[in-house]
């Protein structure tokens, strides 16, 4: 674990340091030049820390889902804390990314929040995750919360194909990949990503799912503390 | 063969259940006459684009759908008949069931709204027949599908009310996002094959969560 | 008659961490009896409702046999009949709209008129059929019941608390059936009543002695 502390600590301070610190030029010379793509310029930094972002709060989903998964199939309630420990991590994220790409949203395009649909399953996404913590809280016994909340979250995800990939491609939109778009869908593509940026945009990727990981072992520790706790006052 | 009679059987107790009390019927009717209403004062005699007629049916379905549909599971538990019910019948039976009620119901709200809205709003005009219906069909069939399934759910919950809206919202965004563009084209007059896409999506998203919900409904109705 | 057999093995059972009954085994085959008897909140309603398949137990395992072959619950479940304060009958169905809809969502098509008819005169509610269960007393609610889970003719009898609300005639009706049931099928008891724990020939006792 401290592998998974450390290694996150240090891809993500390379990914801040590289991201906000490298210049940017029209024709990028060396390797510590990235170019300016049209648009967007020094708004483009926000890509290093907005995308990865949104994919912690979908590797949250996961996780939980995952997590609710085994504790139908085993009835352990040690997933069912994993569960809800994901699903914490995981909306923080999701608020975060919101937060984020709306600011990069009123820079680039104009106003806080457009629609386009990309922003709608961040929004989903965090409906879904509100959701999921309402219905936990909804529900008395343990063992129903654990059950019910491991079935929905099973049923959100399965819709979750949906808006990450149909929606964007019938209904036009702003980001990149939208329908209309004719460059690709892979933000390396369309936003015209030099080796350079990607492999810094690559590390804070791999930067923000260590964090993650890291976060999420420390929540999983203290609520299995806080189970063992509660289950010997009874 | 027993498995469908007595799936019919379920189907056929909620709705004299429903034909006694109206408890559904009721509700549902009052929602709707009252959005209505509310959305005819204010548009007066404004044009509207279709986008925003085609909203406002969904808008008004979905809402009502929210008020009326999770009666199935939630009347169950409420006068405590669920262990009766677990008794008779094994759980696809119990889902199936009132599946079935939940579509009927929905069908036959969907195609209420339709004429009021014909009758209501003169800018209304369905030009594409086909595509309108196969719609407002695919459409009412994916909303009660969720529908059951979340009821199912928050059965057992402590706030059923409020917890029922939010919890399905999120799953029927992309119905919801589908069904509307394919009505604002049965609005416009375009022809089947444009709207292929949108039905497409909808017969796939009943068919997931269809099979998802039966899945999983062992795991919900058992404790 | 079908020989019926139920093995329960080690069930325990918990409520949010809270261990509500332990290690409960015992093996019943027909004819048999059992009496579960415990202080009020002892867990006998809990047992019994594990029994007819209507809960999971936290830990253990329950097997049913017909004619010495294993079945699955799902399917042994037309084989029980189960009786409780918690078991809620339609409210705005009639007697005999109760037993309709409910046997024919039990087995499909078929529907014995006959045998409704029988089942509402021994308990002594034919008269009564065509009246809604909620102008019914509670007595009579707990007649009606009897009737839902004879219906089918089960093997096994679960009844939880079986003379709650019974007026003195009510109560000769179902000694009867509890003796016809004891003797030929499996009968199961959940009492505090001693006189009624001591008809049936296995015990167990639950809650802390």
């Amino acid at each position: 674990m401290s592998v998974v502390k450390y290694s996150s600590i240090a891809f993500i301070t390379f990914a801040i340091l590289a991201g906000i610190a490298i210049p940017m030029v029209p024709q990028p010379q060396s390797w510590l030049e990235f170019p300016i793509i049209p648009g967007l310029e020094d708004k483009a930094r926000n890509i290093f820390f907005h995308v990865p972002m949104a994919w912690t709060s979908v590797l949250g989903f996961i996780f939980a889902l995952f997590y609710g998964f085994r504790y139908l199939l085993t009835k352990d309630f040690d997933y069912d804390i994993k569960s809800v420990s994901s699903a914490g991590l995981g909306m923080m994220f999701c608020i975060l990314a919101t937060i984020t790409g709306s600011i990069w949203a009123k820079f680039s395009w104009g106003s806080f929040w457009n629609w386009d649909p990309r922003e709608t399953s961040i929004f989903i996404l965090l409906l879904i995750y509100g959701a999921y913590f309402a219905l936990r809280s909804a529900l008395g016994s343990d063992e129903v919360r654990a059950r019910l909340a491991a079935v929905y979250s099973i049923i959100a995800g399965m819709t979750a194909p949906y808006y990450i990939f149909i929606t964007p491609r019938i209904v036009g939109g702003l980001h990149p990949g939208a329908k209309g778009d004719t460059t690709g869908s892979m933000p390396l593509a369309q936003l015209h990503m030099t080796l350079n940026m990607g492999f810094v945009f690559f590390i804070g990727i791999i930067g923000f799912s260590l964090f993650f990981l890291w976060l999420l072992n420390l929540r999983i520790r203290i609520a299995q503390i806080e189970y063992q706790i509660s289950k010997n006052k009874m | 063969m027993s498995f469908i009679s007595s799936t019919l059987a379920v189907v056929s107790k909620d709705v004299r259940s429903e034909l006694r009390t109206r408890y559904a019927m009721n509700a549902l009717l009052m929602f709707v006459v009252t959005s209505v209403a509310t959305i005819l004062f204010a548009l007066r005699e404004d044009e509207v684009s279709t986008e925003v007629l085609s909203g406002m049916f969904w808008v008004v379905i979905f809402f009502t759908a929210m008020s009326g549909l999770s009666r199935i599971f939630v009347s169950e538990e409420e006068r405590g008949t669920t262990m009766t019910l677990k008794l008779v019948a094994s759980p696809s039976v119990v889902y199936f069931g009132k599946l079935i009620f939940n579509c009927g119901l929905t069908l036959t709200l969907s195609s209420a709204v339709t004429i009021l809205y014909l009758v209501v709003f003169p800018t209304f005009i369905i030009k594409s027949m086909v595509v309108f219906a196969s719609t407002v069909f695919l459409g009412s069939l994916g909303f009660a599908a969720t529908a059951t399934i979340i009821a199912a759910i928050i059965a057992k919950a402590n706030t059923k009310g409020t917890l029922y809206p939010v919890l399905s919202f999120p799953i029927l965004i992309p119905l919801l996002i589908t069904v509307m563009k394919s009505t604002t084209r049965a609005l416009d007059g375009e022809i089947f094959n444009e709207a292929l896409g949108e039905f497409q999506m909808l017969t796939s998203y009943l068919m997931i969560i269809i099979v998802g919900s039966y899945l999983l409904f062992d795991y919900i109705w058992k404790e | 008659m079908i020989s019926i057999s139920i093995t329960a093995n080690r069930l325990s059972k918990d409520f949010n961490q809270c261990s509500v009954f332990k290690d409960i085994s015992f093996s019943l085959s027909s004819p048999a009896s059992l009496s579960i008897t415990g202080k009020n909140g002892a867990g006998k309603s809990t047992l019994s409702k594990i029994i007819a398949g209507l809960l999971s137990s936290t830990s253990g395992s329950i097997t049913y046999s017909v004619n010495e072959k294993q079945i699955g619950i799902e399917e042994f479940k037309h084989h029980i009949g189960f009786v409780s304060p918690y078991l809620n009958l339609y409210d705005e169905f009639t007697a005999l709209e109760n037993l309709q809809y409910l046997s024919r969502i039990r087995a499909g098509a078929q529907q014995n008129h006959k045998r409704i008819k029988e089942m509402l005169t021994q308990i002594g509610l034919w008269d009564r059929r065509h009246d809604i269960v909620d102008t019914f007393s509670s007595g009579m609610k707990q007649r009606l019941k009897y009737a839902f889970a004879l219906l089918h003719n089960p093997a096994i009898l679960i009844l939880d608390e079986p003379t709650s609300n019974l007026d003195a005639e009510g109560i000769e009706v179902i000694k009867q059936i509890i003796l016809g049931q004891k003797t030929t099928n499996i009968l199961i008891i959940a009492t505090n009543d001693n006189e009624e724990a001591n008809l049936c020939a296995q015990q167990i006792q639950l809650g802390k002695i």
